[in-house]
This record gives C-alpha cells, sequence and structure tokens, in this order.
C-alpha cells in the first residue's frame, strides 16, 4: 500500500508579514508531549495526597434506602466518606437543567450513577473500601429507550421537563412549509437512525483538590471548561468563588467529553476541605463510559420538497433523541439537532420539531459536532435519494443548493463567507467522481456529502452579556511576553494558535512567549474548549491585547527614533523604522523603553460575538460569528458476499477561512475523518435489560476500550485534504473553526459510497456488514433493497412557534409566543444588552466585530 | 510511604465479586511465592515450598530502569506501570484503561514493547526496562521523540508515550519497515486524536534519524 498523501496546500496560501500565521509551524508543547514532561491531571501528586473512590448505583433506577460505612471504615488506610446529602445542592451545566447532585440524595437514575464516596491513604485502599460500602436500594421500573420513555410518563425519572419522561420539546416553523410542498415536483420522506456513541478520549477523567491555606482550595482537573467547572463549585460547595481556583490540566482528549461540571470534580473538591488533605481521583475506564455526556441516539424523520432542477422547497424535520439519565447540554443539543440544517443549504422554508426523552441510561451530551452529526447524516443520505430520483447527479444536486455569504437563514441565522462551492470542486476533482462515479465495478463505489459548522456559539452557556474570551499580556524588562488565557488545550493546538498570533502583531519568537492558560485565578475568563470557538473567539481577544501592546511599545519608540508610530516595523525581535531598518531597536530594548515610558506594561483584549438577528425562542442556539463548510468524498470496497467493507479513501475538503497554521488543520481535518469513520463504521454506546430475575438492569454492553470498537491503525485509509482559503472578516486574520467541521460529512459520505458500490441503503449507523447483507437479500427479494428504520415514534411536539422568515418580512421573532419579548428585557448575573451594546461600541475596529 | 507502614490486613479481600484487581492479587501471591524459593522466572509455577504472603506484604526487588538499577519495596500484585508512576513518579509513562486495551502504558522490556500495566513489576526482574523517560539524549531528543515533534505525530499527547515505545520497539527489530509493518507493529496503540497518519511519517523519519540520515530540524 502506498503511503498515505496529504496534499500540500500551504504554498498556495497568502504570505502574511509575521513568521507563523499561513505557515506550518511546530506546536508550542511538542517537545514536552513527546518527552513526557506535560503533566496531565493524573500525574500531578501532593504531600499528604489521599485517594477518592466513587461508589456508583448497580441498579439503574431506584430509590436509596441506606448507605453504611461500617465495613469500609474497617479497612486499613480508610480516612473518610461522603454521602449526598452533605452536598444537597443541584448543579447541571445549563440554567435550565440543574438536576444532578454530587452523590445521589434519594435517588439513582443509571447504573454508574454515584451514590456515596470514600477517601483513603491509597487507590488501592481506596478500591478496597468503596466495594465495602453496603448501599440498598428500592428499585423502580426502568425506561430504556424514547418509545418507553414516550409510552411510560411514570415513574418520572426527573420532576422537572415537559412532561412524564419527556425532557424537553421544540417545535418551531420558519415560513409557510404547505404551500412549500405544493410548489415541489418531488417530495421525498425518509426515516433514519443515528446510534449513541461516546468520546472515549484515553486520558480518563482526573481531579486532584488541594487545600491551601485558610478557606481556600486549588482544583485541578481534566476540564475542557474550568470557568463552568469553578461556578458549579461555587455553587454547590457553598464557598465563594474568589476562595476557588480551578486549573484546568492539559486534556489528553476532550471530544466534547469533558465539558460538564462531573460529580468526581465536586466530590473530590468536599472531601479535600472534609479532610483537609489533597485528595486525587482518577476514573476507571469504565466509569468513563458512565461518565459519558456522548452522542445521543437520534431517530430521525425528514421531509423535503424539491423542484424539477434540485432547488429545496421546504423541509420538516421531526427528531427524537434518547437522552440518558439528566439534562446534561441535552435542551441545546435538542436544538442543535434542528438548528444548522439551514446553513449548509438554504431551505426557505423549514419547519423543526424535537424531543428529548429521559432514559435510565448515562446522559449524553455535546461529542464533536453537538447534535449536528446525526441531522447531517439524514440530510446527506435523503439528499443522495433526491438526486437518483431527480436524474441529477449528486454533485450537481448540491451545487444546485448553495447559500449566499451575509444571507440571512429561514430561521434567522446571519452566514458568514462560503467556500462549499470550492470544497465540493476540490473533492470532485480529486476523487475523478465525473469519471469514476457510476462507472466503478460492482463492489467499490464513490459517495459525496457536505456539512457545515458554527466557529463559536454566539451566546454563552449562562444568560450574560460579558465578553466571551479574554485574553491579558504581560510585558517586561526581560524582553519576554506572558500571554494568559482561560482557554484549555484539549490537543486542538489551541495554545500554539495564540501564541502565534501574538508573535506575529510584536515581531517575535514563539519561543518569547509564556503561556499561562486554563487558571481561574491568574487568567481573564475564557468560556472553554467547546464548539470549537477558542481559534475565533480567543483568537480574536488575542489580537488585540497584542495591538495594544504594540501600540503602547510603538508609540515609545517613536519617540525615542524621532518617527512617526505608523513607520515602525515589528519583525525579527526587532523594531525599527521601515526607512531606516538598521537604526531600529532590538524587541527587548523596545520593551523597557516602553516599560521607562509608560511604566509596568500590561494590555488585554477581549472578544464578544455581534449580536444574532433572531429573537424567537429557542434563537440562541444557532448563532455562530461564522459558519466553516465541508465536502468528503469516501471510496469504498464492499464484499457483497459477506457485507463486510473498507473505506480505501477519503477526499475532505475543508472552508477554513486562513489556516493559522496548516499542519494543525490538516490534523484536525484527519482526525474528524478517523472520528467519524469510527462513528459511521462500528462505534456504540449500547445498552441491554439484564433478565428480570438478574435485576431488570440497563447495562452498557461493552463499557471497556477492547469491546467498545474504535478504528486502528489497521483502518486508517488514505487522507487527501484540502484546505480552502477565503478568510473570513469574523475570524482573527480571517480564521475559522476545523476541530468539528470536517467530521460531519463522513458518515453519510460512506453511506452513499456504498449505495454507489452494490446497490443497497443503510439508513442507520453504525453500518454493519449484517445489514448490507440483509439489504441485499431484500433487494434479491424484489423488495427495498433497505435496512433502516421504518417508523417514528408517535410525538406530540407540543404547540408550533410561528416565526416568519427575512423573505416574509418577518423581524425574527415567533407571532404566537408571548413570552418572545422576554429575552430583551433578561438581566443576567452580570451585564445588561445596553451595556454590551456599548461596550462594543467603544472597542476599537481592528479587533472586534460589528 | 503510608503503604510501608500498613499492618497486615486480616481480610483476604472482599466476599464480593472478582475483581481485575483482586485476581492480579492473587496472581501476585503466586509469582511472590518465587522471591522467596527461586529468581522470578515469568509464567513459572509456584513452588511447594513457596511462602504465603499476604495481602500488602511487600518483597524486595531490583529493577534495571533506562540503565540504573532501582531497589524497591513491591506488594506482588503491583503491575510495573503502577510502579513505575506511583513508586517511581516516572508519568511519561500514561495509563488510557489500566487493562491491556489501549497501549498508553507500553514501554520496552528487553527492548521488546509491552504494556506495562499488564506486566507485574516481578516480572521485569532481570530485564532491561526503557521508559519514554529513557530515550532522551541528556538534553536532547531521541530519534523517535524528534521524529514525532518534527511531523506533529500527535494532539493531545497522551497516547505518545506509548506510541514513540512501540516505534522505538518496532525500529529496534526491523530498521526499515515498510508502511504495513508500521501499521502492524503500531496497531496495539489506539489514538483517539485519530494522528495516525502522521505517526505513519515520524515512524519513517525516525528509522532515517536511527540511520544517521538527515539532520535534525
Amino acid at each position: 500500500m502506498d503511503e498515505p498523501k496529504i496534499r500540500d496546500q500551504t504554498a498556495a496560501l497568502d504570505p502574511t508579514s509575521g513568521r507563523y500565521v499561513g505557515r506550518p509551524f511546530r506546536r508550542v508543547d511538542g517537545r514536552d508531549k513527546v518527552s513526557g514532561v506535560t503533566r496531565f491531571a493524573d500525574d500531578l501528586e501532593f504531600p499528604r495526597m489521599c485517594y477518592l473512590r466513587l461508589v456508583r448505583s448497580k441498579i439503574p433506577h431506584g430509590r436509596i434506602s441506606s448507605v453504611d460505612f461500617a465495613p469500609a471504615q474497617k479497612v486499613d488506610g480508610f480516612l473518610g466518606s461522603l454521602v449526598g446529602t452533605e452536598m444537597p445542592e443541584t448543579f447541571g451545566i445549563l440554567p435550565v437543567s440543574q438536576d444532578e447532585h454530587a452523590l445521589g440524595i434519594d435517588r439513582v437514575r443509571f447504573v454508574g450513577d454515584p451514590v456515596a464516596a470514600v477517601a483513603a491513604t491509597s487507590e488501592d485502599s481506596a478500591y478496597e473500601a468503596a466495594l465495602q460500602v453496603r448501599v440498598e436500594y428500592e428499585p423502580l421500573p426502568t425506561i430504556a429507550s424514547i418509545e418507553e420513555a414516550l409510552a411510560n410518563p411514570e415513574p418520572r425519572i426527573h420532576d422537572y421537563g415537559s412532561e412524564g419522561n419527556i425532557h424537553k420539546r421544540v417545535s418551531m416553523r420558519f415560513g409557510d412549509l404547505q404551500s412549500g410542498f405544493e410548489e415541489a415536483d418531488l417530495i421525498l420522506e425518509d426515516h433514519f437512525f443515528y446510534e449513541g456513541n461516546t468520546h472515549m478520549a484515553l486520558e480518563q477523567h482526573a481531579t486532584v483538590a488541594v487545600p491551601e491555606d485558610v478557606d481556600r482550595i486549588t482544583v485541578y482537573s481534566s476540564t475542557q471548561t474550568p470557568h463552568y467547572l469553578h461556578r458549579a463549585l461555587t455553587r454547590v460547595l457553598g464557598i465563594p468563588a474568589a476562595r476557588i481556583r480551578v486549573i484546568a490540566c492539559p486534556n489528553g482528549g476532550g471530544f466534547g467529553g469533558k465539558s460538564d461540571p462531573f460529580n468526581h470534580e465536586i466530590v473530590a473538591a468536599r472531601m479535600a476541605l472534609k479532610l483537609g488533605r489533597p485528595t486525587k481521583i482518577t476514573l476507571d475506564r469504565e466509569e468513563v463510559f458512565y461518565c459519558h455526556r456522548g452522542r445521543h441516539p437520534v431517530s430521525m424523520k425528514i421531509r423535503t420538497g424539491f423542484s424539477k432542477d434540485g432547488a429545496m422547497t421546504a423541509q420538516h424535520l421531526q427528531t427524537a433523541l434518547d437522552g440518558g439519565a439528566y439534562g446534561s447540554y441535552g435542551v441545546a443539543s435538542t436544538y442543535y439537532t434542528g438548528a444548522l440544517q439551514t446553513v449548509t443549504y438554504p431551505l426557505p422554508r423549514y419547519q423543526f420539531d424535537g424531543v428529548r426523552c429521559f432514559t435510565n441510561k448515562p446522559p449524553c451530551g455535546p461529542k464533536r459536532g453537538h447534535g449536528t452529526p446525526q441531522p447531517r447524516f439524514a440530510f446527506e443520505v435523503h439528499l443522495d435519494k433526491a438526486a437518483e430520483k431527480l436524474g441529477i447527479d449528486p454533485a450537481d444536486l448540491r451545487l444546485a443548493n448553495l447559500a449566499t455569504p451575509g444571507q440571512v437563514t429561514a430561521n434567522w441565522l446571519r452566514l458568514g463567507t462560503i467556500g462549499l462551492r470550492r470544497c465540493i470542486e476540490a473533492v470532485i476533482e480529486g476523487s475523478e467522481w465525473r469519471q469514476r462515479r457510476g462507472n466503478l465495478p460492482y463492489g467499490r463505489g464513490l459517495g459525496l456529502a457536505c456539512g457545515a459548522y458554527m466557529c463559536g456559539a454566539g451566546l454563552p452557556i449562562y444568560w450574560n452579556h460579558l465578553p466571551q474570551s479574554g485574553v491579558q499580556l504581560k510585558l517586561d524588562r526581560s524582553g519576554g511576553v506572558a500571554l494568559f488565557c482561560g482557554e484549555t488545550e484539549i490537543g486542538q493546538g489551541s495554545d500554539s494558535v495564540l501564541a502565534a498570533l501574538v508573535a506575529d502583531v510584536l515581531g517575535v519568537d514563539l519561543q518569547d512567549i509564556r503561556l499561562c492558560v486554563a487558571d481561574t485565578d491568574l487568567t481573564p475568563v475564557d468560556l472553554g474548549s467547546y464548539s470549537s470557538r477558542v481559534t475565533l473567539m480567543a483568537g480574536n481577544a488575542a489580537l488585540q491585547a497584542a495591538t495594544r501592546a504594540r501600540n503602547l511599545i510603538a508609540g515609545a519608540v517613536a519617540e525615542r527614533l524621532e518617527t512617526a508610530p505608523e513607520n515602525l516595523v515589528f519583525a525579527e525581535r526587532r523594531v525599527f523604522d521601515s526607512a531606516a531598518p538598521e537604526a531600529g531597536l532590538s524587541f527587548e530594548d523596545a520593551v523597557i523603553t516602553a516599560e521607562a515610558r509608560f511604566g509596568t506594561l500590561s494590555t488585554v483584549g477581549s472578544y464578544i460575538p455581534p449580536r444574532s438577528p433572531g429573537k424567537y425562542r429557542g434563537a440562541g442556539v444557532g448563532p455562530s460569528p461564522t459558519y466553516s463548510y465541508s465536502a468528503a468524498v469516501i471510496e469504498v470496497e464492499v464484499d457483497p458476499s459477506s457485507g463486510i467493507y473498507r473505506p480505501v479513501h477519503v477526499w475532505l475538503a475543508h472552508d477554513i477561512g486562513r489556516a493559522i497554521n496548516p499542519t494543525l488543520v490538516l490534523g484536525q481535518i484527519e482526525g474528524s475523518v478517523y472520528m467519524g469513520l469510527g462513528e459511521a463504521m462500528m462505534e456504540e454506546q449500547a445498552f441491554r435489560r439484564l433478565p428480570r430475575h438478574l435485576s431488570d438492569a440497563l447495562v452498557h454492553k461493552v463499557p471497556s476500550v477492547l469491546e467498545y470498537k474504535t478504528p486502528t491503525f489497521l483502518d486508517m485509509p488514505e487522507v487527501t485534504s484540502y484546505l480552502i482559503e477565503d478568510p473570513d472578516p469574523e475570524g482573527p486574520f480571517g480564521a475559522k473553526e476545523v476541530g468539528q467541521g470536517p467530521l460531519l460529512p463522513v458518515p453519510p459520505a460512506l453511506a452513499n459510497a456504498i449505495h454507489d458500490a452494490v446497490g443497497v441503503r443503510i439508513d442507520q449507523v453504525p453500518i454493519q456488514p449484517y445489514m448490507i447483507l440483509q439489504a441485499l437479500a431484500a433487494g434479491d427479494k424484489g423488495e427495498e433493497a433497505r435496512f433502516g428504520p421504518i417508523g417514528f415514534p408517535e410525538v406530540d411536539f407540543g404547540e408550533t412557534l410561528i416565526v416568519p422568515t427575512p423573505e416574509e418580512g418577518g423581524d425574527g421573532r415567533a407571532i404566537n409566543d408571548p413570552k418572545s419579548q422576554r429575552h430583551s428585557k433578561m438581566r443576567g448575573d452580570t451585564g445588561t444588552m445596553s451595556d454590551r451594546d456599548k461596550a462594543l461600541k467603544t472597542k476599537d475596529r481592528a479587533l472586534t466585530t460589528k | 510511604m503510608e503503604d510501608n507502614h500498613r499492618k497486615k490486613q486480616q481480610q483476604k479481600g472482599p466476599e464480593s465479586g472478582v475483581t481485575r484487581r483482586h485476581f492480579l492479587t492473587g496472581a501476585g501471591i503466586g509469582a511472590a511465592g518465587l522471591v522467596a524459593g527461586a529468581p522470578v522466572a515469568t509464567g513459572a509455577a509456584p513452588t511447594e515450598s513457596a511462602a504465603i504472603i499476604e495481602v500488602g506484604e511487600m518483597v524486595p526487588l531490583t529493577l534495571r530502569i533506562n540503565g540504573h538499577p532501582r531497589l524497591l519495596l513491591v506488594e506482588p500484585r503491583w503491575s510495573l506501570a503502577y510502579v513505575l508512576r506511583e513508586k517511581l513518579v516516572m508519568t511519561g509513562t500514561k495509563l488510557g484503561c489500566d487493562r491491556g486495551e489501549c497501549g498508553a502504558c507500553t514501554v520496552l522490556v528487553d527492548g521488546v514493547p509491552r504494556y506495562s500495566c499488564m506486566t507485574l513489576a516481578l516480572e521485569a526482574e532481570e530485564t532491561e526496562i526503557t521508559t519514554l523517560e529513557g530515550l532522551l539524549e541528556g538534553e536532547d531528543l531521541g530519534d523517535v521523540q524528534q521524529a514525532f515533534k518534527e511531523h506533529d505525530a500527535f494532539q493531545c499527547g497522551y497516547c505518545t508515550p506509548g506510541q514513540v515505545m512501540s516505534v522505538e520497539g518496532l525500529l529496534r527489530s526491523n530498521p526499515d519497515p515498510s508502511l504495513d509493518e508500521i501499521r502492524l507493529g503500531v496497531s496495539g496503540n489506539l489514538c483517539r486524536c485519530g494522528a495516525y497518519p502522521n505517526i505513519f511519517k515520524a515512524t519513517r523519519r525516525a528509522a532515517e534519524l536511527k540511520r544517521g540520515k538527515g539532520d535534525r530540524s
């Protein structure tokens, strides 16, 4: 086999004035990571450190009748215990779903739900003690699926939510759907199912809580969102935020799985305070599967009208999500299964209905692509079927449905630059789509799909009008630049991106930048490494801080060199007059000059996203400063006698705006292809109900890395990546996201390729060989050559919000919702909408958005 | 260390359930029995004269790690990964599953890649153990580490120590592997960031560096 080729597009980039941006450069954390110096949370050790272990429920649903620590207390090394009543305050990532307790108070809701905690002098003793804790339960009937949740309102898993075991209902219509379908020449309706799957980051979650001097505590944790963890700790521990310091260690992979505040983090902090000793917990691999917060299993029904030329006239999408036992990000996830459908291709009229149910399984939440890979799969396979019926090439059907840059969609999302046409053209040229598709021998096929994703969520998780990211720079006579930012390095390379932006503005080397990130005591707030937001949001904040520092230095140096500040060039660690380069100062001397002139040097930058035009209830999910686009073609080889298939080659083009570091961008694309293929081919977070005589429990089928199948080196196909660059005015130097978007087209492109290879439609993932065999057999019998769901659950989605589209002259509000004025009057914890608008107006132009 | 001062536990373990740790406890008792009689021979059966070692009891052990002898007291059930990370604080070796599934804990035992979480510390006596830290050449990166850095063959860096050790082991037995040989050689190491293509490139580059070709950059 040939070596995988990665097409190097970097030569074609526009050169910028700096040394780094737009060029491949080495990561700032490279040396530490290859030599074992990087300290992940589990690598930390403190004097007198003790070990925590959670006692987790063995039954999927029940009332806790008693917890007996007596046998555990006899274990050698036992230090202390905790129960839920010692932390009665609830928490949860979303303000509307504060439904978790650090330890169960009266109820357990899934196998793995934490009930009690013990600490001991060694990890072995803590395990031993945890095994000895006796917990008695009164079992309750269990809810295993969306269908069971809808059919059984009692017993309620939670006493909040829409009703019964329905956590959230959403229904909204944008435009006159009926006339849209009446105008259509073809109406197509399909059902799909996307199985749940989990992040399985290789680093198991770990936390070390260290009591400091009187009444203070430091919590080191593998978290993507130290700011949100800080808030949850403040709430549950009842300690002022100023006395809690959260430090997010570099994450050994996140993918969304470390973006909730977790029980173990809060319990470790509580135990450390109780014992007065540093307390460490590292989850074992099985527990990581129970923590989950991964991809929701989603049933989908999609109905779309097409005109003869392929233009879409209307779409009605219905989704039902299996949420697991807690809220997590679920309300947002529910909206996300509908919100971004209109971003990839314009849908002039659109209705979205969604429902999320509670079930007695580990809670689902955000995983790479949060809520969008499922409807993306449905939509792109659905389009492939439509292309066949309309007699249009699938690539041409997509090219006939491109949105306009700057357009406001039917559901009131403002689009930015759109590189989708160039993405499609790149992958169809690379794969020789026009010549090869449909002309390959039986058993080989090509499939195409596209996608779009946000570059940072437009709104924070909790309602406020404050900056979503902040960067502070400290410069001093050493010539070094310290960069402080609340973002977390989770492997995506965010530290390197921020360092490069600042280095280029100040004309210094990466080695001159010292990073201090993700420390709530020291760094300005950044909301976290989720929703593909860091490059755009923290990047813009870093640019603002760096430009302010540059202006300060330029002012002082210009006086000394007797020239105008605008004549000065910052490059190669020097500051000089472009007209007389030899007479300049070294960067160190330039900083000394500025420090002498202005005193201690520090600058800040912050970023607030532009306001979104949508005002209806639910309009907060989906807005983003801009969107990235991707297209993929996959070539697959299918053995029709066994159903076993193998993706041979993936071509993936991504609209990156501008690549800050092309090497990192390519890495994210390849990682997304890898993870997308895993979801499409094999990964499933699936459960089975034990027989009634064995407790009726819903247990995870495969809570181990060996049995939860993921692609290995041997499964990785050749990947050809294309970086499509069209700088977006919202991004720092024009950059957009790449962490999540490239995953979206991968599963549907695979399903479409299998259809091209052997003529069967597999309308669910993961696609297993037996599904292909069954579909082939059905085809042989003259039935539809398809495997997939045949219906959609009976759901009452409640009253539909009617929101006129921009085209219909709407104002972004629903016409039938008395509460639609609510948000404009709503006060946050801090700041109001008018404060925010004033702040936006006074910001310097180069660094901010409209 | 507090564990050292622990008094012997009276009970043999919990009544309920068999866990991997307790399975290892049993296995450790078997292996420890040999210490009293004969030098540890991997996989040999306990002799009749073997002493019974209580849970929590320590036995002396010398490990040669990165060329240096380390004299330790260990519980016979402790894995090599546990001893490296928790007792010697050599945290370059990572644990991703603690049950032989992910490969993050890979070290070289006599030059051959082994999952250190599945290797008892006692089994590694009289072997040469090499960890990630041992590949450093003074302040310089080893060839494989250098190649990984040059080719961005990692993202989060958590599986990286294991990947580096597997590649090191592969190149020691096969200095010029083909792509298929590389795939097979590192297939026991999972990378969830999907940095596989760059790991292939880094392996090729490391082979070059080891053959003395090419300047480091």
